[in-house]
């Protein structure tokens, strides 16, 4: 007997979770809303890293979906070179995305100098915790995909993985156009 | 495709998957008792961690009470056993306060969200709704294991030198975010914050996986429309846990910021003991904020299921449909929107812009309208029933008792005119203990005697079943109705000695009074403990597959049913789960097909 599935459970898990991560980031976006419009509050300038690491993410997401693509056709080495590039790409904004706060603090703006700076860094942080995340599950795919003893078919992880990577993607652009438009 | 994914994840959870049926896994006692992936193993495991936790906070508040009762008197067995927090047989202020905050934490997320969503939404959602198990299992033993991570953090927190974190459950800022402001206030805070963070993970993957479940994993049949209303509740509970619990991890990481990392995001202008603090800019308002939109969902969080189980058990015990299943469902829904739109009504003396407490107020008095309706669902479905009168179906009706009795109160709260002379007295007590506390705890008792014979395949004793409801009844009723006059007369909540109040000494001997019954309350859920353990090995053996003739699929299992829950295919469902008393039978199974005498529903 057939049970209903029209979207495989582990995709909806993951697409209920994204919900409450975004409940997360509205909650801290909209803290930060009110805290701005009190006194006290400091304007400040993003790091000129961030538009290069937000680069390295946008095309890193590209690479996944390409890597979807090539695993869904079976293309092996094809899929194996793009999410081994997603993966470079992931490490590398997760580096950017340190080296621009450590830019950040050797221009002043320091976590306990000004709410508007903490909030950026905590905002920024948790993007990173949740983007450090995700490389981590890219380099489970990646060892999978190296591996000659486990052989999977199943593109579940796969495109969970994608979904994943495109939503920290997509948050980060929100978050950056957020800390932009309302500073 | 289905076998690929099984073998990836260790776990079947594809129903249409012949091969599953006969087959059997090779069970250790590590993988059956301890990390289970077996829904029904770990909504024991919540069950039974809850209990401990609710003896725990039980305690506490009988502890505390002792206070409040007997505020001259000495008692050399409190120092025994509290060593330096109790001297001189005396609860120190301190630890007084640690108590009061540690019963509030306990009882509302550890027993009554955990232990009683955690249970329920484990236990009824697979088995009700025909699944073999839930959309993750993986994630599910997590949540579980988060939890247990949580109560050891929070646990531990009881024993360290300077005491738990003693701010309240809501542990507001400054008091909360300082280690100099108060010795609850150091280690302790830290370890609640942590714990708490831990216990969000863990509701966040039991809830989703809830979610997930609840609309992907429905056996054949199983509309929407024909669900349950436990599963209803249940499934409102989730979304409403998986979209406020984020926002309370955030408040929760900045206040872990200002205490640890000296940012300033609660805090400003501070001067401790004639010393200045350095923190500029911040905002304790903004905490409440953050807190309270976690704060209010987790009402409902706590309070859904039990309405929820009360439906189903009030109906199966009444031999009756529920009357007004679809506004049953409309109200539960109306709750769960609601429940976000409300939070400010627990700020209104805070400064809050009077207008802006107005739209509040509004609002907060709506959910007058479906609770309403609930409630008359309740009284017509027992309105010329053929009751059996069941111990959970007592506290089932005792459920809609405290319910109607703590609602009512909640109209005087929900004014913020009213609010400037109630905040912060025995009144809230009283009426948040009576519907929330108090009545989801009957939620939670009704549903342990309810599905007691399908968790053990065994019963629960009657007698002390019906003992242990008519102490708790009657006792909470003496406990907190009492409270309400202490309320309107001003008495202040939290406070640790009323001694210098002039106007509040005439509450003495109803003070006593009140403390007398709480420790007869509480002695009466020491007899429900026993009850429960005792007849886990020794009750009476549950002999037929459906003991109180209802209609739900968890009573088409097998007495003691086994991983995968079903032994053949998954029953196929025909109708809606109310069908009692129709065309002259008692009641008629969800997959009984539909015959062709029957008139259509």
């Amino acid at each position: 007997m057939e049970q209903r599935k029209k979207i495989h459970p582990y995709k909806f898990n993951l697409w209920v979770a994204m919900g409450s991560m975004v409940m997360m980031f509205a909650g801290l976006t909209s803290a930060y809303v009110v805290k701005r419009n009190q006194p006290n509050w400091q304007v400040f300038e993003l790091p000129h890293l961030f538009w290069y690491s937000t680069a390295v993410i946008l095309i890193s997401s590209v690479t996944m979906h390409l890597a979807l693509r090539a695993f869904k056709k079976t293309q092996k080495s094809k899929y194996r070179t793009l999410i081994s590039v997603t993966f470079l790409l992931g490490v590398l904004f997760v580096v950017c995305q340190f080296i621009g706060f450590y830019q950040l603090q050797q221009k002043g703006v320091t976590m306990q100098k000004n709410v508007s700076y903490s909030f950026l860094y905590v905002i920024a942080g948790l993007h990173v915790i949740h983007l450090i995340g995700g490389v981590i599950a890219l380099l489970v795919l990646f060892i999978k995909a190296f591996s000659k003893k486990v052989k999977t078919y199943d593109p579940v992880p796969v495109e969970v993985m994608a979904t994943y990577w495109h939503f920290v993607d997509f948050l980060w652009i929100y978050l950056l156009l957020f800390l932009m438009a309302i500073r | 495709m289905s076998s690929v994914a099984a073998t990836i994840d260790g776990a079947d959870i594809h129903a249409g998957h012949d091969a599953h049926q006969e087959h059997h896994h090779h069970e250790t006692f590590v993988s059956k008792y301890v990390f289970s992936q077996d829904h029904k193993m770990i909504a024991k495991q919540f069950l039974i961690t809850g209990m401990i936790w609710a003896f725990i906070g039980g305690l506490f508040s009988v502890l505390f009470r002792i206070q409040l009762g007997y505020p001259d008197a000495t008692f050399p067995w409190l120092q025994d056993i509290l060593g330096h927090w109790a001297e001189g047989g005396k609860l120190k202020p301190e630890f007084y306060y640690a108590m009061v905050t540690m019963h509030g934490t306990i009882l509302v997320f550890f027993v009554l969200t955990a232990g009683l969503s955690g249970t329920f939404a484990n236990f009824l959602i697979p088995l009700q709704i025909g699944a073999r198990d839930m959309a993750s299992p993986m994630l599910n033993m997590l949540s579980y294991w988060f939890f247990f991570l949580a109560s050891i953090v929070m646990f531990s927190s009881l024993f360290v030198q300077t005491g738990p974190a003693s701010g309240g459950w809501t542990i507001y800022p400054p008091l909360s975010a300082l280690h100099e402001a108060s010795s609850g206030s150091k280690i302790g805070m830290d370890l609640w914050l942590v714990s708490m963070a831990l216990f969000i993970i863990s509701s966040l993957l039991g809830g989703l996986n809830y979610i997930t479940t609840i609309l992907n994993l429905r056996t054949k049949g199983m509309s929407m429309t024909r669900l349950p209303l436990t599963i209803w509740s249940l499934f409102f509970t989730a979304v409403l846990g998986v979209l406020s619990f984020p926002v309370l991890l955030s408040g929760a990481i900045l206040l872990l910021f200002d205490r640890n990392l000296g940012t300033s995001f609660y805090l400003s202008d501070i001067v401790i003991a004639g010393k200045i603090m350095p923190n500029e800019g911040g905002s304790p308002i903004l905490f409440q904020h953050l807190f309270w939109f976690l704060g209010h969902p987790e009402v409902y969080i706590i309070l859904l299921p039990a309405m929820g189980m009360s439906s189903e058990i009030i109906s199966v015990n009444s031999r009756k449909p529920i009357f007004g299943y679809m506004a049953m469902v409309a109200s539960l829904f109306s709750i769960a929107i609601l429940a976000f739109l409300v939070w400010a009504h627990h700020m209104f003396v805070t400064g809050l812009n009077p207008f802006l407490g107005s739209i509040f107020v509004l609002l907060t008095l709506l959910i007058a309208v479906p609770s309403a309706i609930k409630v008359f669902n309740w009284l017509t479905t027992l309105w010329r029933g053929n009751i059996r009168f069941t111990p959970a179906m007592l506290f089932a009706i005792g459920f809609v008792s405290l319910f109607i009795s703590g609602g009512l109160t909640g109209i005087f709260l929900g004014n913020s005119a009213l609010d400037i002379h109630l905040h912060d007295t025995y009144f809230v007590v009283a009426h948040f203990h009576i519907v929330m506390g108090v009545a989801s705890f009957f939620g939670m008792f009704a549903g342990v005697y309810h599905w007691y014979p399908k968790m053990y395949g065994r019963f629960l004793n009657n007698t002390l079943g019906y003992i242990h409801f008519w102490v708790t009844i009657i006792g909470a009723y003496l406990i907190f109705w009492p409270m309400h006059y202490e309320g309107l007369a001003g008495m202040p909540r939290r406070y640790y000695d009323f001694a210098n109040w002039e106007s509040f000494n005439m509450f003495g001997g109803l003070n006593e009074f009140i403390s007398t019954v709480a420790l007869v309350v509480f002695v009466a859920q020491i007899l429900f403990v026993i009850n429960f353990f005792y007849s886990i090995w020794r009750g009476r053996k549950v002999t037929t597959q459906n003991p109180w003739g209802a209609n739900t699929l968890e009573w088409t299992t097998p007495i003691r049913p086994g991983h995968g829950n079903w032994p053949g295919e998954i029953p196929e469902v025909h109708r809606w789960a109310y069908d009692y008393a129709k065309d002259g039978n008692e009641f008629i199974p969800q997959n009984v097909p539909v015959g062709e005498d029957e008139s259509k529903h």
